[in-house]
């Protein structure tokens, strides 16, 4: 536990920030690869998604995705797993929340659906979850292979559906009809009218995320469940040791993790889009490990990185579309670029970091 | 001159935060030597050898090999200075062949079978000149843990090893493996090797070094010529007072038996019957003990009476609920909830979450108890309140619990384990190793409260592998050898019967 040993201004703050310009450098060498000005494109990245109200909203908007699906691998990587399976849990969600709404949207009004449609989401993305945590727990096989290949079948079982079952009579469009208002959540922009979000779709969700943040705080932090978890996540042996049953803190760790991924679906479908679609969770349950990582796995830091890659999402379209030299694909490698240093690089500059800080705390476990 | 140092460390210093590990270190080992390290568990040997395997940097200090002043900042530089390390704790690869495990990170070229073929040859060489014969093609996962080691030698001794240190090399080994091990350290030695031996044990020492060095707390006491001491001597200087520690008791007046076992059989993940037919019984008020040499199936004993580990035969009786484990297998909650405390063997693996916080380890398996809920929350006042109680009680420092008991010494993680499981009242205490890595202050301060335990009336269940911990403790002992129970006797027995019964020379049985 290396962790452990640094002060938690450098563990939470420092790090992050160091893998983030260093991101940021190597971005600029590729934008200067490029013959575009590194500087100028930081400029429209910011004014893009900062600098006016409706960037602003979009930035949010896929802030509200992020947060979401970063909770979800969050709250896994507790208990010690790692749950790949977002993107699969996020679409199979999204069944969740089109069945409520289109069954209750021509008769209720919307704030009636919502209740309906967050349970559904949390349910079909917690199902989702469920026999891949089923298999880890009882088989033994490992909830990373089963969870990516659940996006898999996820994504056959949406497409068979979409096409066969759920599309609009006599459309050839894989996609349901569109929700009336009963199934729409209100955009932020109808809520209140001392900020305008413009045309961004940023809506009633964020509120439903950061409601989400608190809630898993509490869980992990002030629960025995949370402890539980927490417990077994750091110690397996001192766990079952404790009389705790890794069975049961393994499925229902995966079953909220499942289930906050599904939610993510209400901010797209309820939200957004306002009907079933193909492909509508597009990388948001990837990106929220790397969400999860930089954020620390703790909510306040998952909002923090869920805002950064909102940035990174609505800056980088603004950029694309000023600089046509930067392509989207561009765009693609810059974000590529901070998961990379965010998230798999994470440890990158902790080594150093614990030298600089903890000169002579090195663990003592070996002393004698 | 004609005695050089093979090694020489001037004033080597290392600190883990507050805790000084090795102070002002001095140490000269003679070439073609056999020198022993002895001290208690923390007093640092391990910490000092580390800092010459270039594991860690001293703080301050120059370390001398062969008469020359040298930096060793990692593992590889120590090599190549021709010091070799055997691990208390293997460092092979059980799946790969004894000849894979040797020339592992010494390959020599892109090719396998050069390297291995160069290999062979040298292995059978190192086989002719020091009597260490292994099997170069057989699978090291199933060979005997003896043999093993001489695996890690062999690792040693063909990356051209001149000084060996051997940590703690006999923890594992049955007697007449120490005795072959001992064999093969005299024939290295007279090839002009030189063999830094770490240890706790004395009679070791006796038996096989030239000079021995003693480290106490930290600091290098004293160093004698081997011949010229006695054990005696060098227990006095280990512990720094001139009696070994006498626990104060009363004789047990033992009443009801409280935990009763008939007939357990455990099998471990390998299918190796580990417990074979173990019966026996604790008495209200009594402290039984279990002697053995580690890896004899007391480990699997505790766990197993603990509820961690299943077994495939055998009835207990705890407090008067009688449980046939054939049928059940019941969890280790639900086994507390019926008055057993268990203190574990490897408190940093077992009994305490080391990046979780004091007060949460003070809950550790109690945490499903009503006293610590307010509803759906953990009631933090209330543990954090019960938590500062313990600490005031057992003593425990630094007395804050929100620290991570990563940041606590060996002894007072210890009391913060003994202290949670004591304080909830149990009929049945279990315990394995209660002072193993803990400082001398705790170790007469966890013997005084293990007996005060047993004053009140509670059984306890105390497993160690010292043996000077189970004759001062224990009003009974039992013996364990190959899982089995080989013998009982009093405390007072003799020493050395009692250790011919652990050696599994089966005297008359009790």
């Amino acid at each position: 536990m290396s962790a452990g040993q640094l002060p938690r201004w450098v563990d939470y703050g420092l790090i992050p920030l160091l893998n983030l310009a260093a991101a940021f450098l190597v971005s600029g060498l590729v934008v200067l690869l490029i013959g575009e000005n590194p500087l100028e494109a930081v400029e429209i990245l910011l004014w893009g998604s900062l600098g006016f109200g409706e960037g602003v909203g979009f930035t949010l908007f896929y802030a509200t995705n992020f947060i979401f699906t970063g909770l979800a691998v969050a709250v896994a990587f507790h208990a010690g797993l790692f749950n790949i399976g977002g993107e699969g849990q996020a679409y199979v969600g999204g069944l969740g929340v089109a069945l409520a709404c289109l069954a209750l949207d021509q008769y209720v009004p919307w704030w009636v659906t919502m209740p309906v449609a967050v349970i559904g989401a949390a349910l079909m993305g917690a199902a989702w979850a469920f026999i891949p945590a089923w298999l880890q727990a009882k088989r033994g096989s490992h909830v990373v292979i089963t969870t990516i290949m659940f996006n898999f079948i996820a994504s056959s079982l949406m497409v068979y559906l979409l096409v066969n079952v759920m599309a609009k009579p006599g459309s050839m469009q894989p996609e349901t009809r569109t929700f009336e208002e009963g199934g729409r959540l209100p955009f932020l922009n109808d809520l209140q009218s001392w900020f305008d979000f413009g045309t961004a779709p940023v809506n009633l969700s964020l509120i439903i995320a950061l409601i989400a943040c608190v809630l898993v705080w509490v869980v992990i932090w002030r629960t025995r469940l949370g402890y539980e978890i927490r417990s077994f996540g750091a110690n397996a042996t001192a766990a079952v040791y404790a009389g705790m049953l890794p069975v049961r803190i393994i499925i229902v760790t995966m079953l909220i993790s499942g289930g906050l991924s599904g939610m993510m679906a209400l901010n797209e479908i309820m939200g957004s889009q306002h009907r079933l679609l193909i492909e509508f969770v597009a990388g948001y349950g990837f990106v929220g490990i790397a969400v999860a990582l930089m954020g620390r796995a703790h909510p306040v830091g998952i909002v923090l990185a869920a805002i950064l890659f909102g940035m990174l999402y609505q800056g980088g379209a603004e950029l694309s579309f000023e600089k046509p030299a930067i392509t989207r694909d561009m765009i693609v490698v810059i974000q590529g670029l901070v998961i990379l240093f965010a998230g798999a690089l994470e440890n990158l500059f902790r080594p150093a970091l614990v030298r600089i800080f903890t000169p002579s705390r090195v663990p003592a476990v070996q002393a004698g | 001159m004609t005695e050089t140092a093979a090694i020489e460390l001037r004033g080597v210093n290392k600190s883990f935060g507050a805790v000084h590990a090795n102070k002002d270190i001095d140490l000269l080992v003679k070439k073609g030597t056999i020198h022993g390290i002895i001290g208690e568990n923390g007093a640092g040997k391990s910490t000092l050898m580390s800092i010459l395997y270039g594991f860690y940097q001293a703080d301050s200090g120059s370390i001398h090999v062969d008469g020359v002043e040298v930096k060793i900042s990692d593992s590889r530089q120590a090599i190549g200075l021709g010091i070799g390390m055997v691990h208390q704790h293997f460092m092979l690869v059980e799946s790969f062949t004894v000849l894979e495990n040797v020339i592992l990170g010494a390959e020599g070229g892109a090719r396998l079978a050069d390297g291995t073929q160069r290999a062979r040859e040298e292995l059978y060489r190192l086989e002719q000149d020091y009597e260490l014969k292994v099997d170069p093609d057989a699978i090291v996962g199933e060979l005997a843990v003896g043999l093993q080691q001489r695996v890690e030698i062999l690792k040693a001794l063909f990356r051209g090893a001149e000084i060996l240190i051997l940590d703690e090399p006999t923890g594992v080994l049955t007697p007449s493996e120490a005795d072959h091990l001992f064999k093969i350290l005299n024939v290295l030695k007279d090839q002009g090797k030189t063999v830094l031996l770490i240890t706790h044990k004395l009679r070791e020492i006796m038996a096989i070094t030239d000079e021995v060095s003693v480290m106490r707390r930290g600091e290098m006491v004293a160093t004698r010529k081997t011949a010229d001491t006695s054990m005696s001597e060098l227990a006095e200087l280990m512990v720094g007072r001139s009696v070994l520690l006498e626990v104060e008791k009363t004789p047990a007046q033992p009443k009801q038996t409280v935990l009763d076992v008939q007939n357990l059989r455990v099998t471990d993940s390998r299918g190796v019957r580990v417990v074979k037919d173990v019966s026996l019984q604790v008495k209200a008020g009594e402290i039984v003990g279990i002697a053995g040499v580690s890896g004899n199936g007391q480990s699997e004993l505790l766990e197993t009476l603990a509820g961690i580990r299943k077994a495939d035969h055998g009835i207990i009786t705890l407090a008067g609920n009688t449980l046939d484990l054939t049928k059940v297998s019941p969890d280790p909650a639900e086994i507390r909830g019926m008055g057993l405390g268990h203190v574990p063997e490897d408190r940093h693996r077992m009994g305490l979450i080391n990046s979780f916080s004091e007060y949460e380890n003070a809950i550790l398996g109690y945490h499903q108890s009503e006293q610590y809920s307010n509803g759906w929350l953990l009631d933090r006042s209330a543990i954090k309140q019960e938590a500062r109680d313990a600490i005031e009680k057992y003593d425990i420092r630094p007395p804050n619990p929100d620290l991570k008991t990563a940041n606590f010494s060996g002894g007072n993680q210890q009391k913060i384990v003994l202290a949670r499981e004591i304080e909830r009242d149990p009929e049945v205490l279990l315990v394995g190793q209660p002072t193993r890595g803990v400082d001398i202050g705790a170790i007469e301060f966890i013997h005084k409260r293990l007996i005060e335990l047993r004053d009140q009336g509670k059984g306890i269940l105390l497993v160690s592998v010292e043996l000077d911990e189970i004759r001062s403790l224990a009003d009974r002992i039992i013996v364990m050898f190959d899982g089995a129970i080989v013998g009982e006797r009093e405390p007072g027995a003799d020493e050395t019967e009692l250790g011919l019964l652990m050696a599994g020379v089966e005297g008359e049985r009790a």
